[in-house]
C-alpha cells in the first residue's frame, strides 16, 4: 500500500518535471543555439552544442550601424530605472492619499482611478503622440518615462492602497498624538511599512518597461537611442536574411536582467502576484 | 473650536491634494484630455502635418460599411481572445491543482512554470516562437515522431494565429500563481465533510473547488480579456510586421498602429481606438453583470 503511494508520488513528480522541461524548452533552445556556430543552429538538433563558440556574442555586441549593443543595454537600463523610480514614488503618494487621508471628492477620484486601470492604452495613444510631437519630445525618453512620474499605471496605486489599508490605523493615531503631521506619517510610518509592495511595484515596472516594445517603437527612431527590444527587432529580418547566431545571442542577453531580478526578488514577486493578481 | 477644525480640515485637504498632485496631473493631461482629444480626432481627417479637418461620422461609417480589413482584424482578435484566454486559465487551474496538494519542492516548480510569463512579453521570445514553429522547426519535428506532418505554421495564413495563441497559453504561469494562492484559502474541512458525505474527487472539484475559486477566476478573466485585446508584440514579431501573410496577423492593435503611424491617418486610427474602447468596455460590463450568477463570495451576507 505504502509502496504504491510512493510510486504514485514519484510518477507525479516525474510528470511535473517532464512537463516543466517541455515548458522551458524554447528558452533552453534559445540559450543553447546562441552558442552554436551559425550553420549548426538549424541543422544540429540536440540541445548541447557540438561545437561551442562565443562568436555570436562578439558579432552581436557590435550592434547596428556602428552603435554597439552595449548602448542599447545602457539605454534600456536608463529608461527602466527612471520608470521604476517614478512609479514607486508617485504611485505610493497617490495610494497614501487614497488609502489613509480623507479629503474632498475622495470617492470620485478613487472611482476614476479604478476606471483608468481598465482603459485600453490605445484610446489615449494618438493625442498623446500629438502632444509629445508638439513638444518636440519624439526621439527623447520623456514620452516613455514621464507617464510613470505622473502615476499613469494606476494598477500600482490600487495594489498599494490595498496594502496600506492592512497597516493598523493605531500606528498613525499614536503618531498624530506624538505630533506627527500627515506628511511625516507618510515618510516615517507608511512608506517604511509599505516596502514589500514598493518592491513588487518596482520589479513589475522594471520588467514592463524593459519589454515595452510598442511605446519604444513609436517614440524612438534614432538608432543611438534604441533600447534592447528595438535593437533585437532591427537585427531580425522576417524575410529570413538575419544573422541568426548574433540575433539569438543578443536575445539571450536581453533576458538576463529580467531573469536576475526575478530570481533575486522572487519572494516579493510571488506575493505581489498572489495578493493583487498582477500579470 | 469650530474655526480650528475648519482650518484643520483645509490643511488636511491641502496635504492630501499635495500627495495626489502627480496623479491628478497625469489623469487630466495623459488620460482625460487625450481621451476627449481622440474622440474629437475620430471625427476628423488628420495627418499630423496639417490641421484636423472635420468630417463628422464619416470615419465610423467607412469603418463599419467599407473596411474589410477592420472586419477581418476584429474577428481575428476575437478568435485570439476567445481561444487563448479560456485555454490559458484552464491550464493554469489544472497545473495549480496538481501542485496544490502539499507537494514537495513546490517553490521550484512554481518558479519553473512562472518563467514563461516572465519572459513571454519580450521580442526575443517572439522570435524564438517564430523559429520553433517554422516549417522545419521543433514543433513539426516533434509531430514527426508521431508520424504527423505538420503544416508550415508561420507562412500559412490559416495556421499562424495558432502560433500566436500558443505563445499566449504558454504564459499560464502568472494565472497559476494566483490560483495557487486562491486554492490555499479554501478551508480543508470542506473537503473532509464532502468525503464523509461520500463525494468523489470530481464532485468535490465541481461543488467545492470551482465555486470557491470563482472570485479569483472572475478577476483573472476580466484582466485577461482586457490585456489580450491589446496584444501587439507577438502579432508584430511573429508575423511580418505588416499584418501578413495575407492579413493573418492583422490584430486589431496592429491595424490601428498601421493606420496611425504608417499611413498617418490619425483621425481614422482614433475612431478605431474608440471602437476598441467600446468593445473592451462592453465585454468587461458583460463579465461584471453576469458575475452575480456565477461568482460565489463566501462572506456574502445572504450566505448563498
Amino acid at each position: 500500500m505504502q509502496m504504491k503511494a510512493i510510486g504514485l508520488g514519484l510518477s507525479k513528480h516525474a510528470l511535473i518535471i517532464l512537463f516543466g522541461i517541455a515548458m522551458l524548452y524554447p528558452v533552453l533552445w534559445l540559450i543553447s543555439s546562441s552558442f552554436k556556430p551559425n550553420d549548426m543552429i538549424f541543422t544540429q538538433t540536440g540541445l548541447w552544442p557540438k561545437e561551442f563558440t562565443l562568436d555570436n556574442y562578439r558579432n552581436g555586441w557590435r550592434g547596428l550601424q556602428d552603435v554597439s549593443f552595449g548602448t542599447f543595454f545602457a539605454n534600456s537600463w536608463i529608461v527602466s530605472i527612471l520608470s521604476v523610480l517614478g512609479n514607486v514614488i508617485t504611485c505610493s503618494f497617490a495610494a497614501f492619499a487614497f488609502g489613509r487621508l480623507s479629503f474632498k471628492f475622495q470617492k470620485l477620484w478613487f472611482a476614476l482611478m479604478l476606471v483608468t486601470i481598465m482603459l485600453p492604452y490605445h484610446v489615449t495613444l494618438i493625442p498623446q503622440y500629438v502632444i509629445y510631437s508638439e513638444l518636440h519630445w519624439i526621439n527623447t525618453y520623456f514620452p516613455l518615462v514621464l507617464p510613470k512620474w505622473l502615476s499613469h499605471d494606476s494598477f500600482f496605486i490600487l495594489m498599494m492602497v490595498q496594502f496600506i489599508r492592512g497597516i493598523p490605523r493605531e500606528l498613525d493615531e499614536s503618531a498624530t498624538i506624538d505630533g506627527c503631521s500627515q506628511r511625516q506619517i507618510y515618510f516615517r510610518i507608511i512608506m517604511p511599512l509599505l516596502t514589500p509592495a514598493l518592491i513588487s511595484a518596482a520589479i513589475f515596472t522594471f520588467i514592463w518597461s524593459w519589454d515595452d516594445f510598442f511605446s519604444q517603437m513609436i517614440y524612438l527612431s534614432d538608432i543611438k537611442l534604441f533600447t534592447v527590444q528595438l535593437g533585437i527587432r532591427s537585427m531580425f529580418d522576417p524575410s529570413g536574411q538575419s544573422d541568426w547566431g548574433a540575433l539569438l545571442a543578443m536575445s539571450t542577453l536581453s533576458l538576463v536582467p529580467i531573469t536576475l531580478i526575478f530570481l533575486i526578488f522572487q519572494r516579493y514577486f510571488m506575493e505581489g502576484i498572489a495578493t493583487t493578481g498582477l500579470k | 473650536m469650530r474655526a480650528t477644525r475648519k482650518t484643520m480640515q483645509r490643511q488636511h485637504n491641502l496635504t492630501a491634494y499635495g500627495f495626489l498632485l502627480p496623479w491628478l496631473i497625469g489623469f487630466f493631461c495623459l488620460t482625460l484630455g487625450p481621451m476627449l482629444g481622440s474622440l474629437y480626432l475620430s471625427l476628423t481627417k488628420y495627418n499630423l502635418l496639417s490641421a484636423p479637418k472635420w468630417v463628422g461620422l464619416s470615419n465610423y461609417v467607412t469603418i463599419f460599411t467599407d473596411d474589410q480589413t477592420f472586419t477581418n482584424s476584429l474577428w481575428l482578435t476575437f478568435k485570439y481572445v476567445f481561444m487563448s484566454v479560456p485555454l490559458r486559465l484552464a491550464f493554469a487551474l489544472l497545473v495549480a491543482m496538481a501542485l496544490n496538494k502539499g507537494i514537495r519542492a513546490l517553490g521550484i516548480y512554481r518558479t519553473i512554470y512562472y518563467v514563461p510569463s516572465l519572459l513571454g512579453g519580450s521580442v526575443a521570445i517572439a522570435i524564438v516562437w517564430r523559429q520553433i514553429f517554422d516549417g522545419s522547426g521543433l514543433v513539426n519535428r516533434f509531430l514527426g515522431w508521431f508520424g504527423i506532418e505538420g503544416p508550415s505554421w508561420i507562412s500559412h495564413p490559416d495556421y499562424i494565429v495558432y502560433t500566436i495563441i500558443s505563445l499566449s497559453i504558454w504564459q499560464f504561469g502568472s494565472a497559476m500563481v494566483i490560483f495557487l494562492a486562491g486554492l490555499k484559502q479554501i478551508p480543508g474541512d470542506l473537503y473532509e465533510a464532502a468525503q464523509v458525505d461520500g463525494a468523489g474527487k470530481a464532485r468535490s472539484f465541481f461543488r467545492i473547488t470551482l465555486p470557491m475559486l470563482t472570485p479569483v477566476i472572475f478577476f483573472n478573466l476580466v484582466m485577461s480579456i482586457i490585456n489580450s485585446f491589446q496584444a501587439f508584440t507577438p502579432a508584430f514579431v511573429i508575423g511580418d510586421g505588416r499584418g501578413g501573410p495575407l492579413d493573418a496577423t492583422m490584430f486589431y492593435t496592429l491595424y490601428l498602429y498601421m493606420k496611425g503611424f504608417s499611413f498617418f491617418e490619425m483621425g481614422y486610427a482614433s475612431a478605431l481606438a474608440w471602437i476598441m474602447l467600446l468593445i473592451v468596455g462592453g465585454f468587461t460590463a458583460i463579465v461584471f453583470m453576469t458575475s452575480k450568477f456565477w461568482v460565489f463570495y463566501g462572506d456574502s451576507k445572504d450566505g448563498r
